[in-house]
């Protein structure tokens, strides 16, 4: 209830001022999710709330895995369990249950299901593959707000195994005429990009042409992908340059529409990723950077100073100007940008001015001198941040002269700042400043590594304490020099260890035992046992690590004398001689043994050495004898790693082919005498109060009889339908044959608007259906003809539906149906366009097929007992249906017209559904054409009124019927459709619907004989062939197959001589196809030809399918 | 990329945690926790820009935040992410919240949090931003509410007079009036 509330809040803002927000006043009081919250608010300890929630989870988990729980239920479930794992707690039980709901849901729970799903799981999660299927099917579904929950979870995390699964999908949403669609798809192939950058390789071209989309969002969309590509390859992109710099151009004109601007600034975040990219695209190039140069002045000059977005947008300017190949006057121009952020008072603005300067001041050291002032201020600023990064630019400029300063300035900071992160980097700094000028102050370099290694602490980098000790041992030129500095270090050491060596940390012990164990001696005046004292008391103290006790070992091993030093090393040695880390026991065991046999160690660890090379065979050559002993012996060879896994999959490959596309195959046998024409059908139906009546079809001509009592009624109530719109690219053709096609209605403002709405939202889903789509196909015009006929009785209503059909074609599909380019995307979208923006119209979504779909408006007509003029034969009439849900599939079976009630229909499928109306199909096969029979439901209380007059009463069915014909063949027919209709209140409304038909449906038996078939076959010019598999059941395998293929395509089988067969069928009355078929190691070679181009692929395509259903 | 986005009450309590990088369920609780640590010891007058913690990834790591009222939003997001505009896209989101929920406060965000969780996904997906266009935005939210009112009632629709009768006379139209708890000052 809480929406109704909300939509009327919107619809009548007078009353908004009463109350803000009822929804959540609602939940708060009634709903579970509220009273968790408020338990938890009144909760005083962590503990409690730990029990609450264990509580809570107790509960969600009962009700999830009762079989009770509704969707709806699982719905609010889920968001409590999305509250928990919020909280920190974990309710793993509940992944499946999302899961579940993604799949299984309505679009409301689906959203929920897919949401819990993206927070719960990640990439490697295991259930994740449970919900690829899902998505596979919601990336196919003709609901746009599927599509984008869809691509949404694949943009969030996907299985990198799975993404050649779903990659096509997506791909084709890349053509998708609705932007949001294309956009959302070219942010999922981004992020199939980043995961796994070789699958998406062979749609390169395919950014670029996300790249010159006409929306500028897709655009905008396709830049993260080039921001990527190019900050890995710039080489490859540099083409591009000149279509940056124009876009660029243009947004900084203000060519975007109105929309883009945020705080009048034009598309700035659009500007920003621009200019990273032209950045990238001129490092190191000169004459690319040319190109950006006028862009670069115009974004700086354009770009004044009012709002934070402009500075972002300034700032990138200015990094892109140092990054390119430098020109004066733009550096200049960006000099002073930078000194007017650095000189801001706002903080933000400061921030990003230190970090410009740190970007160019190694390019401009003088730029730094011109605000040396304001860097020593922000060197006392009271934000830590911006301290920091200020020390982050006196790093870069440092020098000989000015180290001691600085590194003074960052152990400062070092002290007083407490995030981990500042620590370590900064440490590392010093670290590198100080080695990077020790010579000339040796005290100062030890004086500067104790305190990094003392603030430091475990946290820094261990490659810190490497190369100190790298440089100690090494050592430079001189050898005085480097004495000194040992010595230095030594002296300050000892002080350490005879204070308070507990306080150190463990790296910084390492190493004190390293150097004194090397560098002891160096010290005259210190005697080996009292540091071999002081290292023993480090093996005491109980925060030693092992790994620190184990350097001291190896110290105090290159210490030992024997002599006086025995009895502290023996009682050493002997005490981790039983340790139970074994390094330290080899420590100790060598501890023992080197310091009773002095001329050993001497030899093992010779005093003052030089650190050796050491060399080491990685392709661990002196094991060749070992392995070709083993391979002699039968022993399998090695395979790496990488080629077991390899072969590993192909065992247990997942097949990631989609499967056949679901085609209905109830094919059965209809012979119809009574031909009918399929220019005009007409039917009727009945009308009144809660009892529907439905009149059978009736012929306009053809029959006696019905004909003569309808004529008149029906000449006098002609009313023109709005006319199909004809999109440019079939204007041409259209023209010959459009002799019939109504002037279009023009709609009021409101209703348009609305269509638009709707349309935008379901348009073109025909271009989206399946892989097969994919096939190579040129853009053909399509040609209606359309019919229209309505009877305005007093109180009939002209059933104003627009019915348009657009033949979606894959000719070829086959087995090269992926390897072709895509459809021509222009033309689709093109195409889908214009629909959406003339509401009533016959809605062509692709324009690939030659096709010609010859429409009859058959009328529903509401008919008052009274008012029923025509004596049509009511098929049906149930009772009054109190309850919507109930109106299934068996009742509307009852409304099939009479004169198709006879003949075999398909099953009666759900096209949409709104809150009004709902809509279903069949389609129903005719000798001679195929009739597509759309029941309109009004599932509401109220009446619907019909343009322009009449209306549907509550609960009642209206029945359209529209014969099909295929001009040129496809292996599927998508017929897509609007409804418009007006409820009582006067809005008018439009649903729109798709219904696809194999074109199997199309296919009748051909009767010929066998000259006659030779003579055809000679003069047919299109032709295909392909190896079918046989069914080897029985003796006879080409009867068989034969057989099976006519029962299920309602083929002709002509004659079987031998080894080989000839078959012929046609599609509906004209378009002829032979089939030749021959036996051949065990595979049926069938060679197709017909007059008609793609038919004899499609055909095909249909066997096969029929053959594997087998 | 931006690799999480955080909403935290004054006290830390999480109110939105989307994480765009996976991160264990402890290790989630850890970066909330610590950016709330981060953040909420910053004074009102200093950047809007933190270096990121250690743990969601050290120094290409950023941590951008808002504060508002009782609010932290705290986008985290690597070096390819201009700090300004992510600082605009913030407040993009929370004006959009805004216009979504009427006065938004912090009760709307917890009650709500699977809308919230909508909204946001119109403007980032997967880490990239997507719209940042606070009209747009609105527009695909409310195309996809839309479908929930038409979800709403699956078979009995209300003819839009009926509509405004019925909801007239509903309860709770009147009732608490609630504080605008959101102010938008640049902090």
């Amino acid at each position: 209830m809480s929406d109704v509330v909300e939509k009327t809040l919107t619809a009548l803002p007078s009353l908004l001022s009463l109350d803000s927000h009822p929804g959540s006043a609602k939940l708060s009081s009634t709903s579970k999710l509220g009273n968790l919250i408020r338990g938890i608010t009144e909760l005083t300890s962590k503990h409690e709330e730990e029990k609450l929630i264990q509580h809570e989870l107790l509960a969600i988990k009962e009700q999830v895995s009762s079989p009770n729980t509704t969707m709806r239920q699982m719905k609010e479930l889920m968001v409590r369990s999305i509250y928990c794992e919020m909280l920190g707690y974990e309710a793993s039980f509940s992944y499946i249950h999302a899961i579940k709901l993604a799949q299984q849901g309505t679009v409301l729970e689906k959203r929920v299901g897919y949401l819990a799903v993206s927070l719960f799981l990640n990439e490697s999660h295991e259930l994740l593959l449970l919900l690829v299927n899902t998505v596979l099917k919601d990336l196919q579904s003709t609901n746009l707000i599927e599509v984008c929950m869809a691509l949404t979870v694949v943009s969030q995390m996907f299985p990198k195994d799975m993404i050649p699964a779903i990659l096509p999908l997506v791909e084709e949403k890349l053509n998708h005429p609705k932007e949001i669609i294309r956009r959302k798809a070219v942010l999922a192939l981004y992020k199939f990009y980043l995961i796994a950058p070789n699958q998406v390789q062979h749609i390169h071209n395919k950014f670029r042409k996300a790249l010159c989309d006409k929306d500028p969002g897709v655009m905008t969309a396709s830049l993260h992908i080039y921001l990527q590509m190019i900050q890995e390859n710039p080489e490859a992109y540099k083409d591009l340059t000149p279509s940056f710099v124009t876009i660029l151009k243009q947004v900084v004109g203000g060519k975007l529409p109105m929309d883009f601007n945020y705080h009048t600034v034009p598309a700035p975040w659009l500007q920003i990723q621009l200019l990273r990219i032209l950045s990238l695209l001129g490092k190191n190039d000169q004459s690319t950077s040319e190109v950006m140069y006028e862009v670069l002045d115009e974004s700086l000059q354009r770009a004044e100073m009012n709002h934070n977005i402009t500075y972002a947008i300034l700032y990138e300017c200015v990094k892109c100007i140092y990054t390119i190949h430098p020109k004066s006057d733009l550096l200049e121009k960006a000099a002073k940008c930078i000194g007017n952020f650095v000189l801001s008072p706002k903080i933000n603005l400061k921030y990003l001015g230190l970090k410009a300067l740190t970007y160019v001041v190694q390019q401009d050291p003088k730029l730094a001198l011109q605000h040396q002032m304001t860097i020593i201020e922000c060197l006392d600023h009271p934000d830590l941040i911006i301290k920091r990064e200020t020390l982050e630019l006196l790093f870069r400029i440092t020098n000989g002269q000015n180290v001691t300063v600085i590194v003074e300035k960052m152990l400062e900071f070092l002290c007083i700042s407490e995030d981990d992160h500042t620590t370590i980097d900064l440490v590392g700094k010093v670290a590198e400043l100080a080695e990077k000028y020790p010579l000339k102050y040796n005290e100062w370099f030890i004086e500067t590594m104790n305190t990094v290694f003392s603030l430091g602490g475990d946290m820094m980098q261990p490659d810190i304490p490497n190369s100190f000790l790298k440089l100690l041992s090494e050592g430079f030129d001189s050898v005085e020099e480097d004495r000194k500095l040992r010595l230095f270090a030594v002296n300050s050491y000892i002080p350490l260890l005879r204070g308070e060596p507990g306080k150190l940390p463990q790296r910084f012990l390492q190493v004190i035992s390293w150097v004194l164990g090397e560098y002891s001696h160096l010290r005259e005046d210190l005697e080996p046992a009292e540091v071999l004292s002081l290292l023993a008391k480090l093996l005491d103290m109980k925060n030693s690590s092992s790994e620190t006790k184990s350097w001291v070992l190896m110290a105090m091993t290159k210490l030992c004398k024997g002599g006086a030093d025995a009895s502290v090393t023996q009682e050493v040695s002997e005490t981790y001689s039983s340790s139970l880390d074994t390094v330290l026991r080899q420590r100790a065991h060598e501890l023992q043994y080197l310091s009773q046999d002095p001329e050993l160690r001497a030899r093992v660890l010779p005093r003052g050495a030089k650190p050796e090379t050491l060399e080491v065979d990685s392709s661990l050559s002196f094991l060749d004898r070992f392995v070709s002993e083993a391979l002699a012996a039968g022993a399998a060879p090695y395979k790496p790693p990488h080629q077991r896994q390899e072969e590993l999959d192909q065992s247990k490959a997942l097949s990631l082919e989609p499967y056949g596309l679901s085609l209905p195959i109830s094919m059965s046998s209809c012979s119809i005498t009574d031909r009918q024409s399929p220019t005009l059908l007409s039917m009727s139906s009945g009308l009144s109060g809660d009892t529907l009546k439905l009149d059978g079809i009736k012929r306009v001509w053809g029959r006696e009889g019905y004909l003569a009592q309808r004529e008149p009624v029906e000449e006098a109530a002609q009313v023109e339908v709005p006319s199909p719109i004809q999109s440019p690219g079939r204007q041409g053709e259209g023209d010959s044959l459009h002799s019939q096609t109504p002037t279009q209605t023009p709609t009021p403002e409101p209703e348009q608007e609305k269509q638009q709405l709707a349309s935008s939202l379901f348009v073109g889903l025909a271009s989206q259906s399946s892989v097969s789509l994919m096939g190579k196909s040129e853009p053909m015009p399509q040609r209606f003809r359309r019919k229209a006929k309505g009877q305005g009785l007093g109180s009939s209503f002209i059933a104003n539906e627009q019915i348009s059909s657009s033949l979606i074609s894959p000719p070829s599909a086959v087995d090269n149906l992926l390897c072709n380019n895509l459809l021509d995307s222009n033309n689709a979208s093109e195409l889908a366009e214009q629909t959406s923006q003339l509401s009533q119209s016959l809605t062509t979504a692709n324009g690939t097929c030659h096709a010609e779909a010859e429409l009859t408006e058959s009328d529903t007509k509401g008919c008052n007992p009274a008012l029923r003029r025509d004596n049509c034969v009511v098929a049906a009439g149930p009772g009054p249906h109190n309850d919507p849900g109930r109106l299934t599939e068996v009742c509307l079976d009852s409304y099939l017209p009479a004169e198709l009630s006879g003949l075999s229909h398909s099953e009666i499928a759900p096209l949409c559904a709104n809150q009004s109306l709902n809509l279903s199909a069949c389609h129903v096969q005719k000798e001679d054409s195929l009739i597509l029979v759309v029941f309109i439901m009004n599932s509401s209380e109220s009446a619907i009124q019909q343009i322009p007059a009449g209306e549907v009463t509550s609960y009642s069915v209206a029945v359209g019927q529209y014969s099909l014909t295929v001009k040129r063949p496809a292996v599927h027919v998508e017929v897509v459709g609007t409804v418009s209709y007006q409820l009582p209140a006067g809005t008018s409304q439009s649903l729109q619907f798709s219904y696809k038909v194999p074109l199997t449906s199309f296919i009748r038996p051909f009767v010929v004989s066998t000259e006659e078939y030779g003579t055809m076959w000679l003069s047919f010019s299109h032709d295909t062939k392909q190896n079918l598999t046989l069914i080897n059941d029985n003796q006879e395998p080409l009867t068989a197959t034969l057989n099976a293929l006519k029962k299920k395509l309602q083929l002709h089988v002509v004659e079987v001589i031998g080894m080989e067969g000839i078959v012929a069928c046609r599609l509906l009355q004209d378009l002829p196809c032979l089939m030749h078929c021959r036996v051949n190691a065990g595979w049926l070679a069938v060679w197709l030809r017909s007059p008609v181009p793609d038919l004899p692929d499609c055909l095909i395509y249909h066997c096969q399918r029929a053959l594997q259903s087998l | 990329m931006i690799k999480a986005i955080l909403i935290f009450n004054n006290h830390g309590k999480p109110r939105l945690s989307k994480f765009y990088e996976h991160y264990n369920e402890d290790t989630e609780q850890q970066i909330i926790r610590e950016t709330f640590h981060l953040v909420s010891k910053r004074d009102e007058n200093v950047c809007n820009f933190l270096e990121g913690g250690m743990l969601i990834g050290g120094s290409d790591y950023k941590l951008i935040y808002r504060h508002y009222a009782t609010l932290y939003f705290v986008f985290c997001v690597d070096s390819s992410e201009s700090e300004l505009g992510i600082l605009d896209l913030i407040q993009v989101f929370v004006e959009t919240l805004d216009k979504c929920f009427e006065n938004v406060c912090e009760l709307d965000l917890i009650f709500h949090v699977d809308k919230v969780h909508n909204i946001l996904a119109e403007m980032v997906m997967g880490g990239m931003v997507l719209e940042t266009n606070m009209n747009e935005i609105i527009t695909q939210v409310d195309a996809q509410n839309k479908m929930e009112k038409s979800e709403f009632f699956p078979f009995f629709s209300f003819s839009l007079s009926l509509y405004r009768r019925l909801s007239f006379s509903l309860p709770g139209r009147t009732g608490r009036h609630r504080q605008k708890n959101v102010s938008y000052c640049h902090v």
